[in-house]
């Protein structure tokens, strides 16, 4: 519990009703998505607008006390658990859309916002924003600016990091700084937008962004394509970028995903499958028809047992729902799911899921892979048992040769959901001392007292690399 | 609350809580948008996520179970448009239930009139069903001899409490009589039969409603179903259950799959989402009694609500042909336990869009709770207006003639809902065997 005077000061700074310190809200603020991590703050405070922000860090600074911000707490990497204490700053009540520039194609949001329903609302108006991360439904701009979230739509359209022109954010100091602009080009000095996406509430709060719009695609089209030899499924990734060809979206299931969804979904998918491709293109109708229609030869070319093509949105969504059911369905396996994120060149999907599939068989422990084939972006997934701690432990130990696997193969330890407590032992595997030392000087930069989300991204230790022995 | 007291609760919430389902959460977040607590409060503890957090951290130790746990227990409407958003299948409403359980065993200090009401309603009123009919009696004399008048005039309301004298407008004329005083216990199928249907008469449908309940029974003959009404069968215990009052809700669900079974009937048919929840689910209730098993089991299996079996298995009265061009305009209030738990909440719509005179126009938000809640609106009446208030924003938007419901307290909570924010005097709420019945056999 913090000093009586330090909470008279928030609660002068924020208003009485929005600074909480009672057992429930502290309860409820003590973990997020990642699974097993629990750790209550001191207090939780809702600011209504940047001068609060401002104020209330500005007491905090005096103080000494650490700040995390919290959009919705979806994160996988326990991005928003209070590890040192300190208050969380919940910023659901900063929700608005402050303007929607038709002329300049950019919208000015605060960061509580829920990604869907700004979505909505720009589609209302004709227009586009594309990263679409499957939590979106539920979590905020200011999350996915924090983690540099992606989504299905990330291999042709990028990631939250290629639409964020402008920021607008609250130092350590509580002084307020702006980035960018609604400029589409802009070289006054370092890019502190593109440094602070992605900084996952270590070096400031993010009070206000400027987002880029685009008009969006008339025509769409989607396909699956399954395959019995998984180097088939992985060539056919590779072939189409060669051939040029950007598809919206081109996701993965290896064939125990594949068992699971159908188990479930009962969808009637193939089973002896090794991989099923999810492929959509977007764009105009022209180009739609004809890029589907290479795309279908490659997987014929490269031996795929069957294409389907969706005739209708229906089918199409069905298709698309087969994929969204795979976190669904494996969520219902055991109780705890552990998804990870780990990423390589797209070249390397089918060796990477081999490794993925020796290294669970090794640790024996079930592990599914599913995820964005187009960017090398894969989810690994173990289905196991918070309560089973030697199975948990061997869970961590495949986990952690998987992402050494994954750096060796030219990759890294997450592709999107961030680094936080969870990845942070890691992060010197990918990034090495010296990546890390300037970090580190980064870090000391913006907040040299330490207070933003303390904790997260630097570990104490970096974890021993796993010798692999492939005997 | 006193720590004695706290521990005791702990100790007893670690036995009846599921711990499995506890650990099934794996706190995505999913439920956090269909949540109607969670979009009024935005409170990560108003979420099924915050309450299942909690839930498990009095458990494990990490907080103590004191009355803001409890309070926020009440807080939660029951509706369960959590489960199917939830894509781990985290069973909430078993969750809640076996929280408020625990509670009920230990709570001192429910409000006075709070207090009052549950002990008249639960103990003394739904479990009889003799006295609810006297009940419905009463509140025909009252309705009769001009005392509601007088009432209504004199604002003798305002002695009520403000919400059950809100309440107390939303009553429907009563008649006084039961279903089968009305009908009696069997009433053969028109045309050829094509099955037995065993109907759940429930206790307020039944002494306020008794019109929708006979209706309901010739909707069913007119569709080849023979129709069954066991004498014998109670309260269906909804309300003890999700109280926390699962003693009581288990004895009811006892005497009432003897009732139907006795009857053999071929499905059990209940018009009202909030009864049919919970007689669709006395497997679950009675799941720690192996004893019950088969034949809860037999139960739970052939429930199934008016409009389902009309829609799967009925012979559907062909609608009269509309007289003129005139389209009436109708919204679908969604009932929360019919949409949520017995996964019914296709069929209205299907009924209601194949009506020729009829468009049905979808309001925003139609599957998020109106507030009703079994007796949520009496004991938490500030959510509940809250939400009623937002609920009406959307059905306003619809200028739908009719808003239509599939539960009584739906309905009466859409009456008081149109009464105070209703931007159109022509708009009534109908529950949707009135609404059918008008048009598919009357004529
Ligand atoms: C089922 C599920 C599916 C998911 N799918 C995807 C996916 O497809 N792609 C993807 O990339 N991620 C995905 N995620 C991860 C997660 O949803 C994203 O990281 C999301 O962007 C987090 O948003 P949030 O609002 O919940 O942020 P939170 O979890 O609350 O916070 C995330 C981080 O952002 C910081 N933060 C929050 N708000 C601010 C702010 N205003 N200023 C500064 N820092 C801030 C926090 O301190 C924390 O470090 C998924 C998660 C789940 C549970
Ligand atoms: S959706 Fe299910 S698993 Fe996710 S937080 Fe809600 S209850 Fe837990
Ligand atoms: S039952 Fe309804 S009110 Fe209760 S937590 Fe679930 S969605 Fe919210």
């Amino acid at each position: 519990m913090l000093d009586r005077a330090i909470v008279a000061e928030l609660r002068e700074a924020v208003g009485e009703r929005y600074y909480k310190e009672d057992q429930e809200s502290l309860v409820t603020h003590s973990y997020d998505g990642t699974p097993m991590l629990q750790s209550l703050p001191d207090g939780v405070i809702y600011p209504g607008n940047t001068a609060e922000v401002s104020a209330v860090m500005t007491i905090l600074n005096k103080h000494r006390i650490p700040l995390v911000s919290r959009g919705s707490g979806t994160n996988l990497c326990g991005g928003t658990v209070p590890v040192q204490g300190g208050v969380v700053m919940v910023m659901h009540r900063m929700n608005d859309i402050l303007e929607v520039d038709l002329q300049n194609l950019t919208a000015t949001v605060q960061p509580g916002i829920i990604t869907k329903r700004f979505i909505e609302h720009i589609e209302g108006l004709g227009l586009f924003y594309p990263p679409d991360p499957s939590s979106m439904s539920i979590s905020t701009i200011g999350g996915n600016i924090a983690e540099c979230s992606g989504g299905l739509r990330g291999l042709k359209y990028g990631t939250t990091k290629d639409y964020v022109l402008g920021l607008e954010c609250v130092l350590a100091s509580g002084e307020i700084i702006r980035t960018g602009g609604k400029l589409m080009k802009d070289v006054a000095g370092y890019d502190l937008t593109k440094l602070l996406i992605g900084s996952e509430g270590t070096l400031a709060i993010v009070t206000e962004a400027t987002l880029k719009l685009i008009p969006p695609p008339k025509h769409k089209k989607t396909m699956l394509a399954m395959f019995t030899d998984l180097y088939g499924a992985a060539r056919t990734v590779s072939r189409i970028i060669e051939n040029r060809i950007i598809p919206a979206t081109l996701e993965f299931m290896d064939n125990p995903t594949i068992r699971v969804v159908d188990d479930y979904a009962k969808l009637g998918l193939p089973l002896n499958m090794a991989a099923i491709l999810l492929i959509e293109q977007d764009g105009d109708f022209e180009t739609v028809e004809r890029d589907i229609e290479l795309i279908s030869e490659i997987c014929h070319a490269e031996k795929a047992d069957q294409i389907s093509i969706a005739s209708n949105q229906e089918e199409a969504l069905k298709l698309l729902t087969a994929r969204r059911s795979a976190f669904t369905a494996l969520a219902r396996l055991r109780p705890t799911t552990i998804l990870e994120d780990a990423t390589v060149p797209r070249s390397k999907i089918a060796d990477m899921v081999l490794e993925i599939n020796r290294i669970a068989q090794k640790y024996n422990v079930q592990i599914c892979t599913f995820g964005h084939a187009g960017d090398g972006n894969l989810h690994p997934t173990a289905t196991t048992d918070a309560r089973d701690h030697e199975e948990i432990h061997r869970v961590e130990e495949a986990f952690a040769e998987i992402f050494e696997a994954a750096i060796q193969l030219g990759g890294t330890i997450t592709g999107e959901h961030g680094v936080g407590l969870v990845k942070a032992p890691f992060l010197e595997w990918k990034v090495g001392s010296a990546g890390i030392a300037i970090m580190k000087n980064i870090k000391q930069a913006f907040d040299p007292l330490n207070l933003l989300n303390p904790g997260k991204m630097f570990a104490k230790e970096t974890r021993r690399r796993v010798v692999l022995n492939r005997g | 609350m006193a720590k004695s007291t706290a521990e005791a609760l702990r100790q007893t919430l670690k036995i009846k809580l599921d711990y499995d389902q506890l650990t099934n959460c794996m706190r995505c977040g999913f439920c956090l948008p269909a949540c109607p607590t969670f979009k009024e409060t935005g409170l990560e503890a108003e979420s099924p996520r915050g309450r299942i957090a909690l839930m498990k951290a009095t458990v494990d130790g990490v907080m103590e179970p004191n009355d803001q746990f409890e309070d926020q227990m009440n807080h939660c409407l029951g509706c369960r448009a959590c489960e199917p958003a939830c894509p781990a299948d985290v069973k909430y409403g078993q969750l809640i239930e076996q929280a408020r359980d625990a509670i009920e065993a230990h709570t001192v200090r429910h409000r006075g009139w709070v207090k009052v009401v549950r002990k008249l309603v639960f103990k003394q009123l739904f479990p009889h069903q003799n006295r609810m009919g006297l009940l419905g009696k009463g509140l025909r004399i009252y309705q009769k001899t001009g005392l509601q008048t007088a009432v209504r005039k004199t604002g003798a309301v305002g002695l009520f409490s403000k919400q059950l004298a809100d309440l107390e407008r939303t009553l429907p004329k009563v008649s006084g009589k039961g279903v089968i005083q009305q009908l009696g216990t069997r009433i053969p199928a028109k045309g050829e039969k094509l099955a037995t249907v065993g109907m759940f008469r429930g206790c307020l449908m039944d002494s306020m409603f008794t019109e929708t309940n006979n209706k309901t029974v010739r909707l069913l003959s007119e569709a080849g179903f023979e129709v069954i009404i066991p004498e014998s069968q109670n309260c269906c215990g909804a309300l003890h259950a999700h109280s926390g009052e699962t003693h009581d809700a288990k004895q009811l669900a006892k005497s009432n799959i003897r009732a139907f079974q006795e009857a053999g009937v071929d499905y059990i048919i209940s018009n009202a989402g909030g009864c049919g929840a919970i007689l669709i689910e006395y497997d679950h209730l009675l799941h720690d009694e192996p004893d019950w098993r088969e034949q809860s089991e037999w139960f739970a299996k052939r429930v199934k609500d008016i409009s389902t079996i009309l829609v799967e298995k009925g012979r559907l009265p062909q609608p009269s042909q509309p007289q003129s061009n005139d389209r009436v305009r109708v919204t679908y209030q969604d009932s929360c336990h019919l949409r949520n738990v017995m996964k019914g909440g296709n069929s209205p719509r299907k009924l209601l869009a194949a009506l020729p005179d009829v468009e049905l126009v979808e309001m925003k938000d139609a599957g998020s709770c109106c507030g009703s809640a079994g007796i949520y609106n009496v004991t938490q009446p500030e959510m509940a207006n809250q939400i009623l208030e937002h609920k009406m924003e959307n059905a306003n938007a619809t200028k739908a003639h009719y808003i239509v419901t599939s539960n009584p307290g739906c309905l009466m909570q859409m009456k008081l809902g149109i009464d105070k924010h209703a931007d159109n005097d022509r708009v009534q709420a109908v529950h949707i065997v009135d609404f059918l019945f008008d048009r598919m056999v009357k004529s």
